[in-house]
């Protein structure tokens, strides 16, 4: 998995979690909270569906790297690709 | 002791077969079922009452996912009766606003979905939602209103079964004559037909209905009823006290003219007619009335075959030799709408002030002769010589009974 598609798989839980915001300009760069009208408990079910829909586990002292999609991307897609490795 | 005088000023509701007084009374008068069939969980098809509101006129997408239906129901019928009321809602003190919503129960339907979730990952409760319990406390649906309109005055539910609509709608007209509101919202809601396991305990029971055609599912005091349809809807009024109505020339649609709550203890389930009977008797005799006085009866009657038959049994005795009532019934249009049921069947009824028309009971193809109470109102609207009080039923399991009786307000 490329960083691009893992950032694209944040963005389609985003777009459930968080169903009034317009996701079409995105800053990857920029922290998602300073974009988006997300909350603590937002950012708790984006952890859940990331487990739910991918397997993929992110501990309470890994939540800061859940901050922007860039940092997203950087922390899940290894996880995503040793996933798939051992699959 | 003189009271202080309660009155209706607005209303909002959504039931099956409307989803504003206008639509609903129409469809009342006009016998347009809101009954249909919809896929429960583990139990296929079965009729349902189901409302087609917008939950997207007063709610954000985001929060109608955080909360629950009975939150959404909610919100939407107190945005309309706050617009229908005419109150000028910035100059509102926020914390002299009480809600006050009855429930049957809830956290049911927030429940089972939560299990059903996590048996999909062999039932590990790390997949068990954050949300759950801000969803399935008690008060959830009064909070939900709370917070979307930023009331901060209490605001809470009322668990009484099958009796709470009118239990909301009593508990405010107490909290505003012990002025600890000024403006109440109150009535219930009721968001049972997304959980299972109402429908399965009524199955179990023997009381849920099945019909061929669902419209026709719900019958109470027919020969052939066989139960419960089950339905969501929600009905929330403004109260205030008269004086504050007057002041601000709101509409009135009636007076809260007197009430009683009541118990059987006698059976879980089972009803009691003779606690029943004297549940009506004490709110006829709390609002200064005498049963003759009373114009309208609109039962509580589920169309299960013991309910019904002792309803009516409680009525025949305490309106023996009443010639001009007229008795009718709701739920054969919209199913049993539980925590709701009580204030949509007043809605449904209200209207005949102005027009003095009764909405009759459909599905009346073979009236069961031990229902056959003088003044049934059956399958055609009728005109009434005089509508000045309306007397409306609600009881529930644990053999909890409430009697609400508006009257036409006269200053």
């Amino acid at each position: 998995m490329t960083k691009d598609e893992c950032k694209k798989l944040v963005v389609d839980i985003i777009a459930d979690i968080a169903p009034d915001e317009d996701l079409g300009n995105l800053k990857p760069d920029v922290r998602l909270r300073d974009q988006l009208q997300l909350d603590s408990m937002d950012f708790l079910d984006i952890v859940m569906e990331l487990r739910k829909r991918h397997g993929i586990e992110v501990p309470e002292a890994d939540y800061m790297q859940l901050a922007s999609l860039d940092s997203c991307a950087e922390y899940l897609t290894p996880k995503f690709n040793a996933l798939a490795a051992n699959a | 002791m003189k009271q202080t005088r309660i009155v209706i000023t607005g209303l909002g509701l959504t039931a099956p077969n409307g989803n504003t007084l206008a639509e609903y009374r129409q469809n009342l008068l006009a016998g347009v079922s809101g009954v249909e069939l919809i896929e429960v969980r583990y139990m296929g098809a079965q009729p349902a009452g189901v409302c087609h509101f917008d939950p997207l006129k007063y709610q954000k997408k985001k929060e109608v996912r955080i909360g629950t239906r009975a939150g959404g129901i909610s919100i939407y019928c107190t945005r309309e009766a706050l617009a229908d009321s005419g109150v000028n809602w910035e100059t509102v003190d926020k914390t002299r606003v009480g809600i006050y919503l009855g429930v049957t129960e809830h956290g049911n339907v927030e429940t089972e979905n939560e299990i059903y979730s996590i048996s999909l990952f062999k039932y590990d409760t790390r997949f068990w939602t954050h949300h759950h319990n801000p969803r399935t406390v008690a008060n959830n649906p009064a909070g939900e209103v709370s917070l979307n309109l930023g009331v901060t005055g209490p605001a809470y539910t009322v668990g009484a079964a099958c009796a709470a609509g009118n239990l909301g709608l009593i508990h405010a007209a107490q909290m505003l004559r012990l002025r600890e509101v000024d403006l109440a919202f109150a009535g219930g809601v009721s968001e049972s037909i997304h959980t299972f396991g109402i429908f399965a305990g009524f199955k179990s029971q023997g009381a849920l209905a099945s019909h061929p055609d669902p419209t026709k599912a719900s019958r109470p005091f027919d020969k052939a009823r066989n139960g419960i349809v089950v339905s969501e809807g929600g009905c929330i009024y403004t109260l205030e006290r008269l004086d504050d109505a007057q002041a601000r020339d709101a509409k009135i649609y009636g007076e809260v003219a007197g009430y009683c709550v009541n118990s059987d203890a006698t059976d879980y389930v089972l009803p009691n007619a003779t606690r029943q009977a004297e549940c009506i008797r004490r709110s006829i005799a709390h609002a200064g009335l005498a049963p003759a006085d009373i114009d309208i009866i609109n039962t509580h009657a589920t169309a299960t075959p013991q309910g019904d038959i002792q309803e009516c049994l409680a009525i025949s005795e305490v309106f023996a030799g009443c010639t001009e009532v007229n008795i009718n019934n709701t739920k054969s249009f919209i199913g049993h709408a539980m925590g709701a049921a009580g204030a949509l069947e007043l809605a449904g009824n209200l209207p005949a002030f102005d027009d003095l028309l009764v909405h009759p009971t459909i599905n009346v193809d073979d009236l069961d002769p031990q229902c056959d109470v003088p003044g049934l109102v059956l399958n055609e609207p009728k005109k009434a010589k005089r509508v000045d009080a309306i007397l409306n039923n609600s009881f529930g399991m644990l053999g909890i009974n409430s009697t609400l009786i508006i009257i036409r307000y006269r200053p």
